[in-house]
């Protein structure tokens, strides 16, 4: 018996361990700026965590062989453990586990402790039941009252969004159903919701935050790559939560120029 | 709060209750009530497993029509995971472990003739009872059960002209404060219990570590259900009459509701503060217990005692600061995200300790590999396994992404469901021969043991790498998102492992009552361990031991000492000094 | 490596059986069946570490509505309206009739302290009954006391509802009403116990048992009693 256990526990740990390694499902490629800063701590802590993984499920493996009742034992040692021991394996825990957070907190502050940059693109992201409303302020750079009691879903984004046209500042925002910004350039998100916790994600960008009623949370992300990525609704908000998802565009300086243009034009 | 009855024995001399009612019904004996908390963790488990199963189905056969349910719509999916998650870890894994072996056990342990409070005990399991039944009613009102996850965050849960969260969501939450009182009344006669009932000889550091499990999880359910109590009755505040904790102003389908300025976060915060703690008290009397039975079946003590004692305290104390960690992308300020993530890596650290020194029980022991003792190296494997998953979750820069993946559902099922299960299987078959004086059949035992081992890791381990991926929890299905589309070949595997191994639970539960009718009579003590249950009759008479009040002289833990006469020495037995 | 050397030889327990295999029968629910039940002074010290013990929950219940108080004060909220964050918290005048509610809880504390030593002498005595004295009914006066400040509790919630401040008003007069709601019913409960204990002798109680339950009740009632002074404090000082 100790020797089935031995080879069920060590065939689990590297077949489960040879997935992780092969990467066969893996995060995206990452096209942010912050996503080679992540990466690279999401291998180092792998290759930590893993280690103590296989360590510790082959060792469970070979002493429930080695100690068998009928091996080589004839009588168990009477012991009730080793003071200098429990403090030395403590103490490395310790290091290992504190060392490792705060190796990775130092991409923490850098994405979180810091506002926007002062160039950033801002882009208001209004999660609702069930789709997501991208918002930019125009050339005012000032976003528009929104008001509750106008709020109507059916007539567009902007009265989705329960804009107040009568506010000077409102004239130039642009509503949009699918979320277009420059590569390389930092992009601001204003995180809004109307009804219930809804939360923006977008894999590629290594980038995650709640929207939360009540509450305006400025996040930002850089994009690195262009192309179109997909967001995806990140908490459970309801019925249709598992088909709230949008559409990320990175696209050159110059597109996105074009486009807000565009959408500016379309409004007069 | 405070009743007439303050565990007082015969102070009235009656005839032995007669009839059915007294004696299996409202039983005062601790041993009933622990075994009627354990009958309703087996429905509880059974009802939880099947709901699991159902989503298990719609996840991979999205449009199929199953016998009387029809189609599961994506309301009914939501219901599921909210009932099933609900269902576990309060009446499957508060309940089983704590009311189930806590009760029948921990008195006899400490060498005590019942709880101190044997009417409280009977009002609590009633009381747990109750909580139950009003969950289970969610079901069967208009509106149905509730869709919010087993974590009810507000506005969701909060707003009573939501789809799907009508009187179902109520019933929801006064099922929780029910089970909260029950948890409370429970926890008051444990400790109380501990530390006025012990007997002579009997002290602190010598109680089994799993008396310490028990004991130490009732400080926090104390601690705890008050928090999560008064967070159920704002919430019903909320809904029912209008205040507005935790909903801002928000509009539903354009139309105002009539709140403003609550927190959404004020509710992830109260509920956090008990979530995090309650998923010590689900493990800690696992962990009580597997180093009870590697230390039986390696005939050796445990290795480093005090340090398992202190390991379970400060776990116990440090699983009050955490709760934050669950709330990294919340809104929280990142400050206090750094905090959190910095005492939930130091909570690693005893859990590690405990880990090393289960291993340390193994070395140089003589391993007897019966149903109890393969649960309880499952378990080690086990909380390893969801162990390591929780450093990658604890570290906000991470957490930006697997929050919310199939990678936090992963963790959590490996560490606290199906450890925790394991536990409790291994509690079955380890005292099953004293509960009900026949053993269980090991052929049986050890093909479930098996099914379920392999079987748990073949579910839950693919969830990493889905998670990995990018799946995200809480989808009624996977088809609308590219990405997670691209995964539905992991779902199917992990639903077919699923599948086998609820099967293979069938196999448990047929041994369980097959064996209590027909298994092999036991001896009084069949495992030759040490700790007080095994000195007296087998099942325990009404008072424990029989007129008796024993007095321990030893450890728990004194197996192979060198010059006695057998490998074990009882508690009771004379005091036995080894020179090490 | 140990070493043990003994001339004791080591007594196997006795095992005592009951029917093998069926399950022992069982006696009176609270009997132990051994000779001597645990003395007073033992059952005293269990009941109230059991209230001691069941105190911290109800702590943990009012400090959670404490940080939720403080919390929502201080909170801002944004209102879309304005894109602004504000905060909205608007203080309740509180009904002059509280402090008058306050006056006569904490004189029902005393009441009870009274009838706490009054019965507990009288178990001690060992008399089952109060002879031919006249003695003061501190019990009967102590439930009294609880219902007229429950009462007053009552008519206070209806002076500010005169006033226009409901549970749902403003965030401030919900959790007046919280926090005196909940007080009430916990409060309630230890009147409930003293009533039971009051009537016990009808139920043939022994008057050990009952000064026991009136002790215990004593601890609750003047926790209650600190409580209301705690809550009451929070709400006309942290406002």
């Amino acid at each position: 018996m100790g020797l089935i256990l031995l080879v069920v526990i060590w065939l689990i740990t590297f077949v489960s361990t040879y997935f992780f390694i092969a990467k066969t499902w893996w995060l995206p490629v990452g096209a942010s700026a912050a996503a080679a800063g992540i990466d690279h701590h999401f291998t180092v802590s792998f290759i930590l965590m893993g280690a103590v993984f296989v360590a510790a499920q082959l060792a469970l493996g070979f002493l429930v062989w080695k100690y068998r009742s009928g091996g080589t034992a004839s009588t168990a040692e009477y012991s009730h453990g080793n003071a200098k021991l429990e403090v030395v394996w403590t103490v490395l825990t310790a290091v290992l586990f504190v060392g490792m957070n705060l190796m990775s907190s130092s991409i923490w502050a850098s994405e979180r402790f810091r506002a926007a940059e002062a160039n950033a693109v801002h882009v208001e992201v209004t999660g609702m039941q069930f789709a997501w409303y991208f918002r930019y302020p125009g050339p005012d750079g000032k976003f528009g009252l929104t008001k509750p009691e106008l709020e109507d879903a059916s007539a567009g984004g902007e009265a989705a969004l329960g804009l107040d046209t009568k506010d000077p500042a409102s004239k130039d925002d642009v509503v949009s159903g699918v979320m277009v910004v420059p590569v390389n350039r930092e992009v601001e998100v204003i995180l809004r919701a109307h009804d219930v916790i809804h939360s923006f994600f977008v894999p590629a960008m290594r980038f995650k935050q709640d929207a939360v009623p009540g509450l305006a949370i400025h996040m930002h992300f850089t994009p690195i790559q262009t192309g179109e990525f997909e967001i995806a609704c990140a908490e459970l908000c309801g019925l249709g939560h598992y088909k709230m998802h949008g559409m990320l565009k990175v696209v050159s300086q110059e597109e996105f120029d074009k486009w807000l243009a565009a959408r500016e034009a379309e409004k007069q | 709060m405070a009743t007439h009855e303050s565990g007082l024995p015969g102070v009235h001399a009656h005839a032995a209750p007669q009839g059915f009612i007294r004696k299996w019904v409202f039983s005062l004996d601790h041993k009933v009530i622990g075994l009627q908390y354990y009958f309703l963790a087996l429905a509880a488990v059974f009802v939880g497993m099947f709901l699991s199963l159902l989503m298990r189905i719609h996840l991979i056969w999205p449009t199929a029509t199953l016998p009387f349910l029809g189609e599961i719509q994506p309301a009914t999916y939501l219901s599921l995971l909210t009932m099933h998650g609900t269902i576990m870890v309060f009446f499957v894994l508060t309940t089983a472990p704590q009311g189930g072996f806590g009760n029948y056990f921990l008195p006899i342990q400490i060498g005590a003739p019942d709880m101190a409070f044997p009417v409280l005990n009977m009002l609590s399991f009633w009381t747990t009872f109750l909580g139950f039944i009003v969950l289970l009613a969610a079901f069967f009102v208009t509106g149905g059960a509730p869709l919010h996850g087993w974590t009810g965050y507000a506005p969701l849960s909060a707003l009573r002209s939501m789809p799907g969260e009508e009187l179902g969501a109520d019933l929801w939450i006064t099922s929780i404060a029910i089970f909260c009182i029950g948890a409370l009344m429970g926890a008051l006669n444990f400790i109380t219990t501990t530390l006025d009932m012990r007997a002579k000889g009997m002290s602190m550091m010598r109680m089994p570590l799993t008396v310490w499990s028990w004991f130490i999880t009732a400080i926090l359910g104390l601690l705890a259900f008050g928090v999560l109590l008064s967070a159920g009755i704002l919430l019903l505040m909320d809904r029912n009459l209008g205040t507005s904790f935790f909903v801002p102003l928000v509009t539903l389908n354009g139309q105002l509701t009539g709140h403003k300025g609550g927190s959404p976060l004020l509710w992830q915060h109260l509920f956090w503060f008990f979530g995090h703690p309650e998923v010590y008290i689900a493990i800690l009397p696992a962990m009580g217990l597997c180093s009870q039975l590697l230390s039986v079946f390696s005939r050796k003590p445990i290795f480093g005692y005090k340090a398992m004692v202190y390991a379970m305290l400060s776990i116990g104390f440090l699983g009050f600061m955490v709760w934050g960690h669950h709330m990294f992308m919340s809104g929280m300020s990142p400050y206090t995200a750094f905090a959190f993530s910095i005492m939930t890596m130091g909570i690693g650290v005893p859990s590690a300790i405990k880990t090393f020194n289960w291993l340390g029980t193994l070395w140089h022991g003589r391993i007897r590999f019966t149903s109890p003792m393969l649960f309880a190296i499952g378990f080690v494997s086990l909380f390893v396994t969801g162990g390591i998953s929780g450093p990658f979750l604890a570290q906000p820069v991470l957490d930006i992404y697997l929050h919310e993946t199939y990678f936090v559902i992963a963790h959590f099922h490996l560490i606290m469901g199906v450890a925790s299960i394991f536990g409790i299987f291994a509690a079955t078959y380890y005292w099953f021969p004293k509960m009900f004086g026949r053993m269980m059949n090991e052929t049986l035992a050890k093909l479930h043991f098996w099914l379920t081992f392999v079987g748990a890791y073949a579910i839950f381990m693919p969830m990493h790498y889905s998670g990995m991926a990018g799946q995200l929890r809480r989808y009624s299905q996977g088809t609308e998102v590219a990405w997670i589309k691209a995964l539905t070949p992991i779902q199917v595997f992990i639903s077919i492992a699923a599948f086998i191994t609820i099967a293979s639970q069938f196999i448990f539960l047929f041994n369980l009552f097959w064996s209590m009718a027909k298994g092999k009579k036991a001896s009084d003590n069949p495992w030759e361990a040490t700790t007080l249950e095994w000195t007296t009759a087998t099942p325990p008479p009404h008072d424990n031991f029989g007129g008796r009040t024993p007095v321990v002289h030893n450890g728990p833990y004194e197996y192979s000492v060198p010059g006695a006469p057998k490998d074990f020495v009882m508690q009771s037995d004379p005091e036995i000094k080894a020179k090490h | 490596m140990a070493s043990f050397s003994t001339t004791a030889t080591i007594i196997e327990p006795e095992i005592s059986r009951d029917d093998h295999g069926t399950p022992p029968p069982i006696r009176d629910g609270g009997d132990y069946g051994r000779p001597g039940s645990p003395d007073y002074g033992t059952r005293l010290r269990r009941a109230r570490l059991g209230l001691f013990v069941a105190l911290i929950p109800v702590v943990m219940l009012f400090v959670s509505f404490t940080s939720a108080y403080v919390v929502r004060q201080g909170l801002p909220t944004l209102d879309p309206r304005t894109n602004n964050l504000t905060r909205d918290w608007i203080p309740v005048a509180l009904p002059r009739l509280l402090l008058l509610n306050t006056f006569v809880l904490l004189v029902s504390s005393v009441s009870m302290e009274l009838a706490r030593r009054q019965i507990r002498a009288r178990a001690m005595m060992e008399t089952a009954s109060a002879g031919t004295q006249i003695e003061i009914p501190w019990l009967g006066m102590t439930v009294i006391l609880g219902l007229a400040f429950l009462f007053g509790q009552w008519m206070a919630w209806k002076q500010l509802a005169a006033n226009g401040f409901y549970v749902s008003t403003t965030p401030s007069s919900s959790f007046i009403y919280l926090l005196t709601g909940a007080h009430g019913a916990h409060l309630l409960g230890g009147i409930v116990a003293l009533f039971i204990a009051g009537v016990a002798s009808l139920l043939h109680r022994s008057l050990k048992t009952r000064s026991i339950v009136v002790d215990v009740t004593a601890w609750y009632w003047h926790f209650m009693a600190v409580l209301w002074v705690y809550i009451f404090w929070l709400m006309k000082v942290a406002r």
